[in-house]
């Protein structure tokens, strides 16, 4: 029983040896579309992500709310004070005592610093304030921040990520992290990294966040999706940002 | 030994009874086979080969590449199917294309005929609760047109 025992536990080892993308073989999404895409990401006059941060960094210096401060108020110039704050997130939050993406803290700050309405998760105005916050830490690495706090959290992203679920019985790791390179019908599996939210979907015709994208692949693998700003959603994207450590941020990226 | 073949033969067919719902009907698994027809009736091929290529309901062509229209859209995740219908039986297909993961836990081709338990881990989505992929009249069509694909 013990052998049997012994040969499970190294068998499951393997697999995990095996289902891990080693830092060397991280590679984004970029690198696995056609030239003619890659080239409309780069080119920021022909990035149509570029629209929402422009709309942006409009909103930012806008006052909103009964307290009648804009982001710059107090953040002044985002160029310098959002510098690479995006490849840090998500981060922990004290109020709610769990981790909170790039898009919730930028509403919570709206609602408590500045008296504004809370907008909707995927309204082009979040989409456009957090696309300008994470530009500015466009070809920085990924770097999530080493607070135990978060450890728990983005152990349950982790499940999630290796569970198989919906009707199909697919887990995330099932094609990002054991088929990447394959094809899918038409489309080349990418490794699944978030180096780009928000980005310009060409499916989508239109800037969106990364939890649109995870409700895309749970409905494929005919799964419940969580609702948007699921606390489950912030905990893969901890989870997805520790798998895609090192790896350069591109908001706003373009993905077929 | 035959009792003993006798008996596994009595318990898997229990176990496919009890382990699923009204949507899907017993069937006995014979080595790496299901002989019988799930309907007792053959299927039909000409059904089976619009079936295949159907790919928001039968899925086929989003994993397997094979003799069908449009190459460039089908996928390169499991084997081709030209020619499946030499190398694998009638009995043999069917097996694979209605639990797969009998004969290998690990692959990630859908069991076509059983129902997922629904819980807070599996979250099948409503629309396809309690239901198989394929109903056993498309599984048999699909059975048949495997068939005919011979090089």
């Amino acid at each position: 029983m013990l052998r049997l025992a012994l040969l499970g536990a190294l068998v499951v080892a393997a697999v995990g040896a095996v289902a891990d993308i080693a830092p060397k073989d991280r590679r984004s999404g970029f690198e696995f579309m056609s030239p003619q895409t890659q080239a409309m990401q780069s080119d920021e006059t022909s990035n149509p992500g570029m629209l929402w941060v422009a709309d942006g960094e409009r909103l930012w210096g806008e006052s909103r709310g009964s307290a009648g401060k804009s982001c710059a108020s107090c953040h002044d110039d985002a160029v310098d004070s959002m510098r690479g704050v995006a490849a840090r997130y998500p981060a922990f939050d004290e109020e709610t005592k769990r981790p909170i993406d790039l898009m919730s803290r930028i509403d919570q700050c709206r609602a408590k610093r500045q008296g504004a309405p809370s907008l909707t998760q995927q309204s082009d105005e979040l989409l456009a304030l957090t696309a300008y916050v994470a530009y500015q830490s466009r070809n920085m690495p990924i770097a999530p921040p080493d607070d135990p706090r978060l450890q728990p959290f983005r152990d349950n992203g982790r499940d999630w990520f290796n569970r198989r679920l919906g009707q199909l019985q697919l887990s995330c790791a099932s094609c990002h992290d054991e088929r990447w390179g394959a094809r899918l019908g038409g489309s080349v599996i990418p490794q699944g990294h978030p180096t780009g939210y928000p980005l310009y979907r060409l499916e989508w015709q239109t800037v969106g966040s990364l939890q649109r994208r995870l409700r895309g692949c749970l409905v494929g693998v005919r799964a419940q999706p969580f609702d948007f700003g699921a606390p489950e959603f912030v905990d893969i994207e901890l989870f997805l940002m520790e798998r895609a450590r090192g790896l350069p941020m591109e908001t706003p990226a373009v993905r077929p | 030994m035959k009792w003993l073949a006798w008996t596994l033969c009595a318990l898997t067919t229990v176990a496919s009874a009890t382990s699923t719902q009204q949507s899907v009907r017993p069937y006995a698994v014979t080595g790496d086979a299901i002989e019988k027809s799930l309907t007792g009736q053959a299927g039909d091929a000409k059904r089976g080969a619009e079936l295949i290529q159907q790919r928001h309901k039968s899925l086929c062509v989003l994993c397997h590449s094979g003799p069908f229209p449009e190459p460039h859209l089908q996928g390169t995740l499991a084997p081709d199917l030209t020619g499946i219908g030499e190398r694998l039986s009638a009995g043999q297909l069917r097996l694979r294309i209605v639990d797969m993961k009998r004969l290998n836990p690990a692959s990630i081709m859908p069991t076509y005929y059983g129902v997922v338990p629904n819980d807070r881990n599996t979250r099948v989505a409503d629309a396809w609760r309690d239901k198989p992929v394929l109903t056993a009249e498309e599984i048999e069509d699909l059975v048949a047109y495997l068939q005919t694909l011979r090089r």
